[in-house]
């Protein structure tokens, strides 16, 4: 009875999340006339502004995964090893960014680095890229710490720490030839979300003014009848693809650690 | 000339004194154990060797050079560890080679180095495996050639087969001894068996909360141990309450039966009564002619262990341990059955403290 009842909430529930994506799909494939096409897609993949905006987006979700890696790894290393006791709000910290709406940071951004401030970032283009840069850094702060933090758990930091240094190595030693190779599944997962959420932000890209992939699709949204569509349903498999990815490096990861 | 000293190390944690005063001096290429029980500041000690821990108060020396306030990582210093702790991501080379990889030493070197110590531990064939593909036993060993191959000066060892089963426990006891006096490096052990420690070392300091309570040979720490706590953590004991007859010639009794310590003259005058010990071996079955007492004793409990016979029995008022060889021509006494004891007071432990 239990298990019927469980698969009837499955059922729904895909069914709330299904049927507007069918419905979209199958809109997005009605462009020409009585038949379904492909034209929207078509359409999508020859406006030369949509292979500008997703590099764009795809460099600076790059950028961001580098900085976060620099950013996260030694600090969720150091706050285990040393400060254990810290932890909370440390946690607490990297959860800001799920609480304070991005055009908060982002206006914030403007008061601070604009052109007649004392360091006028929004003054050119790469000064923006790098103030964008660090804003989707944070808003992806709390994936990328939190499962950093949790590959970090599954090995014996203190122990290793101390192995390598009783080898004669020093902390960037320890940093690049132990913790990050042994946390790369966690550094993985983290940098396909952060893949995933800047080619979807909109809000400070737009502010910023920069020819993001987000600030595109809205454009298209606003305009056209068939494309957005098509758009949505290719983000979305841009989106599952890097789910996929993420999934496959953890089934790889398990597999590995499963033997021993 | 001693090689690796420590003179008066104090550590606190907080207003917790975990080693307290602790000064010793050991030789090139000794090995010494740290022996006591859980919590007695053993590993505190050892930390304070690597670098891990910065000591309250107090000074290491290492070949005469002082290396108190020395980073862990300009110690040169080997140190294996309970939980094997092997990088997971580098196969077993890789883990063998890292100290020499850090150090900067040539590939062609560092190649040679590894091959020559997977062949010292006998994993040979094995440089291209990962830690989690071996057995306990086989990731202590390369946890151990990983600590030589850099050629430290010290190596230190925190209980490194507590993790292990008793088998291979005792094989790599013996073969981490074996390997010690084959490179003559100076190392200490720390454990809390007390029969790990008295098998392999050279010295063992026995421990007890933060104070060495006493160092020395192994004999010597269990045939003459110092306090009743060294007299108790290492090996069984058999206590007696005697009565002093003669304190300068060191003369007792007991049960009736008169008897010589070996500790004369004795700090004690006639009549008192003086804890003494034996141990399990030195009360022997049967009527012996060199036996200074002979006792009867009720047999309460039998244990074949192999190659000794483990007994136990009532003996003037106390319950005693008695060890015997086995023998096959003569089965062990069975439970109730009456015996009769031999021992004598020279191999008595006048327990102080
Ligand atoms: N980093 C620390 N902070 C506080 N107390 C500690 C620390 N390390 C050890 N202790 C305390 O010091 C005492 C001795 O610990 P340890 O040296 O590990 O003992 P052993 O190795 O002999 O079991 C224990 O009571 C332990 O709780
Ligand atoms: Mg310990």
């Amino acid at each position: 009875m239990t298990r019927f009842f469980a698969w009837a909430a499955f059922l729904l529930g895909s069914l709330f999340f299904l049927l507007p994506l069918i419905g979209m799909t199958e809109f997005s494939l009605k462009a020409r006339r009585g038949e379904y096409s492909f034209d929207a897609y078509m359409r999508v993949f020859e406006d030369q502004r949509f292979w500008d905006t997703f590099s764009y987006s795809l460099i600076l979700a790059a950028a961001t995964i580098v900085v976060g890696v620099f950013l996260v790894v030694p600090t969720a290393y150091w706050v285990r090893l040393k400060l254990p006791q810290a932890r909370p709000v440390i946690e607490f910290i990297t959860l800001l960014p799920l609480v304070i709406p991005a055009i908060v940071i982002v206006f914030g951004y403007i008061r601070l680095y604009n052109t007649s401030s004392f360091l006028p970032m929004t003054g050119s283009a790469l000064g923006t890229d790098i103030l964008l840069t660090m804003g989707y850094t944070t808003l992806a702060l709390p994936y990328m710490y939190r499962s950093v933090d949790t590959g970090l758990r599954t090995i014996d930091v203190g122990t290793l720490t101390e192995a390598a240094q009783s080898l004669g190595a020093g902390w960037v030693t320890i940093l690049a030839r132990i913790i990050l190779p042994n946390v790369m599944v966690a550094v993985l997962s983290g940098a396909f979300l952060t893949l995933a959420i800047v080619l979807g932000e909109f809000t400070m890209a737009a502010l910023l003014n920069r020819p993001a992939f987000g600030p595109y699709m809205q454009l298209l949204g606003a305009n056209r009848a068939y494309e957005p569509p098509a758009l949505a349903v290719i983000a979305f498999a841009i989106t599952w693809g890097c789910m996929g990815l993420m999934q496959l490096v953890t089934r790889l990861s398990k597999h590995e650690r499963a033997k021993a | 000339m001693s090689f690796l000293t420590l003179t008066h190390l104090e550590k606190t944690f907080g207003q917790n004194r975990v080693v307290k005063d602790f000064s010793l001096s050991i030789a090139k290429g000794e090995f010494i154990s740290l022996l006591g029980p859980s919590g007695c500041g053993k590993t505190t000690v050892l930390r304070m060797v690597a670098g891990f821990e910065t000591p309250t108060s107090g000074g290491i020396t290492i070949d005469g050079r002082d290396v108190t306030g020395l980073r862990a990582n300009a110690r040169n210093i080997g140190m294996m560890f309970q939980a094997y702790a092997l990088f997971p991501n580098m196969t077993v080379a890789d883990n063998v080679g890292f100290g020499l990889k850090v150090k900067g030493a040539p590939r062609a070197e560092r190649e040679a180095r590894v091959a020559e110590m997977l062949k010292l531990i006998g994993l040979s064939d094995l440089g291209g495996r990962f830690p989690f593909q071996l057995s306990g036993g086989q990731q202590q060993r390369v946890a151990l050639a990983r600590a030589l191959a850099p050629r430290p000066s010290v190596l230190l060892l925190d209980e490194p087969l507590s993790a292990l089963d008793a088998k291979v426990r005792v094989s790599l006891r013996n073969e981490i001894r074996q390997i010690q006096q084959e490179l003559g490096i100076t190392t200490i052990f720390v454990t809390h068996d007390q029969e790990e420690a008295m098998s392999i070392s050279d010295r063992i300091v026995v421990m007890n909360g933060g104070v060495a309570d006493q160092v020395g040979a192994p004999f010597d720490i269990y045939n003459r141990p110092r306090t009743r706590f060294v007299a108790n953590f290492v090996g069984t004991l058999n206590t007696f309450d005697v009565q002093v007859t003669d304190p300068a010639q060191g003369r007792v009794t007991l049960a009736g039966q008169s008897l010589t310590l070996p500790d004369a003259p004795l700090a004690s005058s006639v009549g008192q009564t003086l804890s003494v010990a034996l141990r399990p071996e030195a009360l022997r079955l049967g009527r012996l002619p060199d036996a200074e007492a002979l006792l009867t004793a009720r047999v309460t409990d039998v244990h074949f262990m192999g190659s000794v016979i483990r007994l136990k029995a009532e003996m003037a008022g106390a319950l005693v341990s008695l060890d015997t060889f086995n023998r096959p021509d003569a089965p062990p006494p069975v439970v109730g059955s009456e015996v009769e004891v031999s021992l004598s007071g020279r191999d008595f432990i006048v327990l102080q403290g």
